[in-house]
């Protein structure tokens, strides 16, 4: 399968299987009007397979929501047909206005204009809390 | 007016142990020496603002303030007060900022103390938010345990009830790990366990002796404090659930037939079935000494967070 290469914008590699449609939905691709490829699947030396994501344009990306999927991920910014850095991502200490809380007692359900904030309390096991009632974050629980 | 310097108390983990000790100090010399106190807070006002009802906890809030001379104000549901036409509790609270030196805030949703704390610039107290914290109810604990058995430390703690959304428990247990050699054993039945983070992140993390069980009689004879607690209507959805589980434990004279002669007996109150009216005639029943106790621990508390403030 031929993908087209892109001169100006990202690639977001060595994504786990499974989780490029996560991501792609997080940072609403769908909403871009460049050119956006999705693979998943793919063959890996590293990591047997993968997704990956392209993107056709240099556009601002949340590289937190991307890490709190996927921290394994690399993101690749690509200038001038050239990869001008590579970056290497780490679980977020503070998830803000990225994923919501379950918790129907929870402040967040009722009062208007509060940002949704998540801090990690457990690096070893991926465990967010509610900054407000400290309920566990339910994974891909994410802000519409 | 700035809001840097605002002493507050949102969680019961705010505060060190020798904040604590230091409270627990002021408290015990509140007690001995009333009058000494009555002028502390001439001039001052605190605000009650209840959005969920409660009696002991806003009572004695108001008779602490009354007691060191302030005066209070404040209302004791949320349909009484601007909630009801949709105001939000930061409005509300960016408000009352401006009518009073100090607030004591309960709250249904767990969390909003801390958005109470981020707009205003007096000292707000948690006085409990849903069935997460309720932190003067544990100074009041802390105050308690002290005065009847002389330490905090080196103590087996049954704790009895809803163990799952009792935010006594949670603060409780929140605040005791701090102290040497303490166990706890934890009664409930399975559906009102101990919630799972709880048991990692507080217990298995400062590495905490602990049993779970369903069965009280069978570890009465080790306890040094037994605290109930009432299995509360308000955080169930179901009704069904709550009917079932509501008078799962009674303590009664029989009961407590194998248990230390100073085991001692402790309920944050309301209660309702848990602990039967024959026990009140008991000698180690401590739960209304518990609920007076809150009045002095809360004095001391209000003059902390007043501590500086013009």
């Amino acid at each position: 399968m031929n993908i087209d290469t892109i001169k100006d914008g990202y690639v977001i590699d060595h994504i786990t299987p499974g989780n490029a449609i996560k991501i792609y939905r997080l940072l609403n691709l769908d909403k871009l009007d460049c050119q956006v490829a999705l693979i998943t699947n793919a063959k890996s030396k590293k990591m047997k397979t993968k997704d990956l994501i392209k993107i056709g344009k240099l556009i601002d990306i949340n590289l937190d929501k991307i890490a709190y999927i996927d921290p394994k991920a690399t993101v690749n910014i690509v200038k001038e047909d050239k990869i001008i850095e590579k970056k290497k991502l780490k679980l977020p200490e503070t998830l803000v206005n990225v994923c919501k809380c379950n918790n129907p007692r929870c402040i967040t359900s009722t009062e208007r204009n509060l940002n949704q904030i998540f801090n990690l309390t457990n690096k070893k096991e991926q465990i967010y809390r509610c900054h407000y009632c400290e309920s566990t974050l339910e994974k891909d629980h994410f802000i519409d | 007016m700035r809001k840097e310097n605002t002493r507050n108390l949102i969680d019961i983990r705010d505060l060190s142990t020798k904040e604590i000790d230091d409270l627990i100090k002021v408290a015990n010399d509140i007690i001995l020496h009333k009058e000494a106190y009555a002028h502390k807070c001439d001039g001052k006002i605190l605000a009650t603002l209840f959005f969920e009802p409660s009696t002991r906890t806003r009572l004695s809030f108001e008779s602490a303030m009354l007691r060191l001379g302030g005066k209070v104000l404040g209302f004791s549901e949320a349909a009484s007060s601007s909630t009801a036409k949709g105001e939000t509790l930061a409005d509300t609270i960016e408000t009352v900022s401006g009518y009073a030196d100090i607030i004591a805030m309960r709250h249904p949703k767990e969390g909003a103390p801390i958005v109470a704390a981020k707009k205003s610039f007096i000292p707000i107290i948690n006085a409990g938010d849903g069935g997460h914290n309720h932190p003067t109810q544990t100074l009041t604990d802390l105050l308690t345990i002290s005065r009847k058995k002389g330490r905090l430390e080196n103590l087996t703690i049954g704790l009895c009830g809803d163990l799952k959304f009792g935010r006594t428990i949670h603060s409780l247990i929140s605040a005791m790990v701090r102290y040497k050699n303490i166990k706890f054993i934890l009664i409930s039945p399975k559906e009102l366990r101990l919630p799972e983070y709880m048991i990692k992140e507080v217990l298995d993390k400062n590495k905490i002796e602990y049993i779970e069980t369903d069965n009280m009689e069978k570890y009465m004879k080790d306890l040094d404090i037994l605290y109930m607690t009432r299995v509360q209507k308000e955080r169930f959805f179901n009704e069904e659930d709550y009917m079932r589980l509501k008078d799962y434990y009674i303590l009664d004279k029989k009961k407590l037939s194998t248990a230390k002669e100073d085991l001692c007996i402790m309920h944050p109150l309301p209660r309702v079935n848990e602990i039967a009216t024959e026990v009140d005639e008991d000698e180690r029943a401590t739960y209304f000494e518990q609920a007076y106790n809150g009045v002095y621990i809360r004095m001391a508390l209000i003059l902390k967070c007043l501590e500086g403030r013009k």
